[in-house]
């Protein structure tokens, strides 16, 4: 029996290489490549992250991170299915596979890493968990919340932050956790909660949901460090570096100053780093089962991470986040990319 | 029959039909095992961790209505002991309330009173047509728009606080001494049952109704009282009080609470009175002419003529509408109430990522309340079936 499974094992795994040798054994690549398109799950509507428009386009620094992968992968961005995914589900959905991959403002914990069976492949939004509450309340700071019933979203690092930050400061609280950002916004504004708990950035997006953003104030107190970033699948390490790589093409793009406006002129850079990079010199494309121009796709048709960062979160977008911890390294953030070589 | 023709043991029906059986169960137990090769398999290549281990583990987050004594660092496996309560809690409540509401609309919508029959009527059609989760999220918010916030609580003296953080009541403090008056109360009822029991026999016996009712109200409350005077009074209050953002103190229902209970209810009560109209129609008309005829007050017709013989077509579609409510309470993680699914196959499984042995422990557990209510309502249903006499 186990010898017979074996070799049919062996004969399945060889058929697989004939029909996919030129994909670098990435099964899940073999796979998008023939589906035609890649499966992103992402938030179910969080402005600047994930939020669709009234047509059903997409549009965030997540749902930018799926269209860079696609472009990487067929020249086109637009070959994106994206699966909203509550915080509670996100991880069966990727588990069971009916997403590629998980661009959803995931917090990277040792425990999704080496419990729940993900692989983080990085760090798209360096973001900590912050509190809003009304102005009305006169609360200037997060310790003076003890008693206070907080708001927030089940299945999330945020719960468990909550319970750490009030437990270590002595202070009592009660959680009221719901399953979907709707219905915790809807819930503090109509007073159930004197605090809403979440991402900073998360935080940012929803005040700008109430009907006055100005009645509310976000507390200074980071509690916790949320390394966001998108997750794959452990078992298919060749898409793991895939996808690793194409976030790390970008935040290269940037330091090497390559953007969607001169990256064709930037062909023609006599700078290593850049004609590495564009696959001008060297095979790191087709080792990923790509082609040698994936980052020039890549840039031309998303950008490369300050663009994007820029245009979702950033000074470009209603959110004005500043770049803060998501600066590139050489001016003072944590966004840092092994190089290309 | 003198002589038996003697088939070959391999050709009696009895042994085809083993054969077949047997044939079936195989198969499914091959499949079944196949597909947890399958899972165990898949789950290892992508190092999902499995097992009921993570039952031992610290959850780690907080539940804002608990039944047992529960807090960030209890386990895993109380958060399910939490979960279950709490769904409990609800279906119960949810079960009692539908009943009583769809037993008054279904009469009532039978009523000869013109404007009352319209309106059980119009309920019927409005709750039972409107989504479920529509009518949650309406209660939910209709409650805590309507309600003030703490700073202006409606109270009823200083006792009884109403806001949107929820319905604050005095929670009943015991002391040395409560157990001789719990034992004197439980003493008070079994007296009172005794005393109906005795009021039945005798009414079936001689036809002579006596009134029960302030008897027994009278067997329950006055030992109980007097032994309380005795140990004097080992019963206090521990009354709410605002203290910074939230009362503090008292019990409280929860808003989330109440909204799933009120939704649950009401909704379930519509599809309940349709069951009482239909089971009083089935009732034949001569009963109640019968019934007339003997001088029966119409009060009195529909308690001891009418209802106890349409129970008998009401009880078993009254079943599944109490299991129906009992799932239907897991729509609660929709406004926040900690109920099973909420909980446990909601916080506890995006935190574990053990999707498989959550689902079935949840699986399981529902399963087993709704055979548990089945089981009963079928033994209830046998005792008030028609016994021939
Ligand atoms: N980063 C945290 C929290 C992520 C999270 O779920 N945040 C909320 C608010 S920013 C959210 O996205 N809710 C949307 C939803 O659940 O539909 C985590 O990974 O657990």
């Amino acid at each position: 029996m186990r010898s017979g499974l074996a070799r049919f094992a062996a004969f399945a795994a060889i058929l697989c290489f004939a029909a996919g040798a030129a994909d670098a054994a990435s099964p899940t690549l073999a796979k998008v490549k023939k589906n035609g398109y890649l499966r992103c799950g992402v938030n179910e509507g969080l402005p600047g992250f994930a939020t669709p428009d009234a047509k059903g386009n997409w549009t965030g620094l997540d749902v930018d991170f799926c269209r860079a992968l696609a472009a990487a992968i067929f020249n086109d961005p637009k070959k994106v299915r994206f699966t909203p995914t509550s915080a509670k589900v996100r991880f069966t959905v990727l588990q069971a596979g009916e997403v590629d991959v998980l661009s959803r403002n995931t917090t990277w914990t040792m425990g999704r890493d080496v419990q729940i069976g993900l692989e983080f492949v990085g760090v798209m939004y360096y973001d900590g968990q912050g509190f809003m509450v009304p102005k009305k309340l006169n609360v200037t700071s997060a310790k003076q919340l003890s008693g206070a019933s907080v708001c927030t979203n089940t299945g999330t690092t945020t719960e468990l932050n909550l319970a750490d930050y009030f437990r270590a400061n002595k202070m009592k609280y009660k959680v009221i956790a719901f399953e979907k950002n709707a219905e915790v916004l809807a819930a503090y504004d109509a007073g159930r909660c004197d605090a809403y708990t979440t991402d900073a950035s998360g935080l940012s997006a929803e005040r700008l949901k109430l009907k006055n953003p100005n009645d509310h104030i976000i507390l200074p107190e980071i509690i916790s460090k949320e390394p966001l970033g998108p997750a794959v699948n452990q078992g298919d390490q060749q898409w793991g570096d895939l996808v690793r790589w194409t976030m790390y093409a970008m935040i290269n793009a940037e330091e090497l100053g390559v953007t969607s406006k001169n990256v064709d002129k930037m062909l023609k850079s006599p700078s290593p780093e850049v004609r590495r990079l564009l696959g001008v010199e060297g095979s790191f494309g087709e080792s990923l089962g790509l082609t040698k121009d994936w980052v020039v796709r890549i840039v031309k048709t998303v950008g490369n991470y300050g663009e994007v960062f820029d245009r979702n979160v950033g000074k470009g977008s209603p959110l004005k986040i500043p770049r803060g911890m998501n600066a590139l390294w050489k001016k003072g953030g944590l966004q840092y990319a092994p190089p290309v070589r | 029959m003198t002589t038996s023709v003697s088939i070959p043991w391999w050709r009696k029906r009895r042994t085809r039909d083993l054969a077949i059986q047997a044939l079936l169960i195989a198969a499914v137990a091959i499949v079944v095992a196949l597909m947890w090769m399958n899972a165990a398999e898949t789950l290892r290549r992508q190092h999902i961790a499995s097992g009921f281990g993570f039952l031992n583990d610290t959850a780690g987050f907080d539940i804002i209505q608990t039944l047992v004594p529960y807090d960030e660092s209890s386990t895993y496996g109380r958060v399910l002991l939490v979960g279950i309560l709490n769904t409990l809690v609800v279906a119960a409540v949810g079960i009692v309330l539908a009943t009583i509401i769809g037993f008054l609309v279904g009469i009532g919508q039978l009523s000869s009173n013109w404007l009352i029959a319209r309106l059980a009527r119009a309920y019927v059609e409005v709750l039972r047509n409107l989504p479920l989760l529509l009518q949650i999220f309406f209660w939910y918010f209709a409650v805590l728009r309507a309600l003030p916030g703490p700073r202006d609580s409606w109270g009823l003296g200083e006792t009884v606080f109403l806001n949107n953080r929820g319905l604050y009541l005095p929670a009943p403090v015991t002391e040395s001494g409560f157990g001789w008056v719990a034992l004197a109360l439980a003493a008070g009822i079994a007296g009172a049952i005794w005393w109906t029991i005795r009021a039945r026999r005798l009414r079936e016996r001689t036809g002579q109704v006596v009134s029960v009712a302030r008897m027994s109200a009278a067997m329950i409350v006055l030992p109980a009282l007097i032994v309380s005077a005795l140990a004097s009074f080992p019963l206090t209050f521990s009354l709410p009080a605002l203290a910074g953002f939230n009362f503090e103190g008292g019990f409280v229902v929860l808003p989330e609470m109440m909204a799933l209970v009120v939704a649950l209810a009401t909704y379930t009560a519509s599809y309940i009175a349709e069951i009482v109209r239909a089971g009083i129609e089935g009732v034949a008309k001569g009963q109640t002419e019968a019934a007339n005829a003997l001088g029966l007050s119409r009060g009195q017709t529909l308690r001891l003529v009418i209802i106890p013989q349409a129970l008998r077509q009401i009880i078993p579609p009254l079943t599944s509408q109490y299991l129906n409510l009992t799932k239907n309470s897991s729509l609660a993680v929709a406004i926040a109430y900690p109920d099973l699914v909420s909980v446990f196959a909601g916080t506890t499984l995006s935190q574990t990522g053990q999707a498989i042995e959550i689902i079935a422990i949840t699986m399981a557990v529902y399963l087993t309340i709704s055979l548990l209510t089945s089981a009963f309502m079928n033994w209830y249903n046998a005792h008030i079936a028609l016994t021939e006499r």
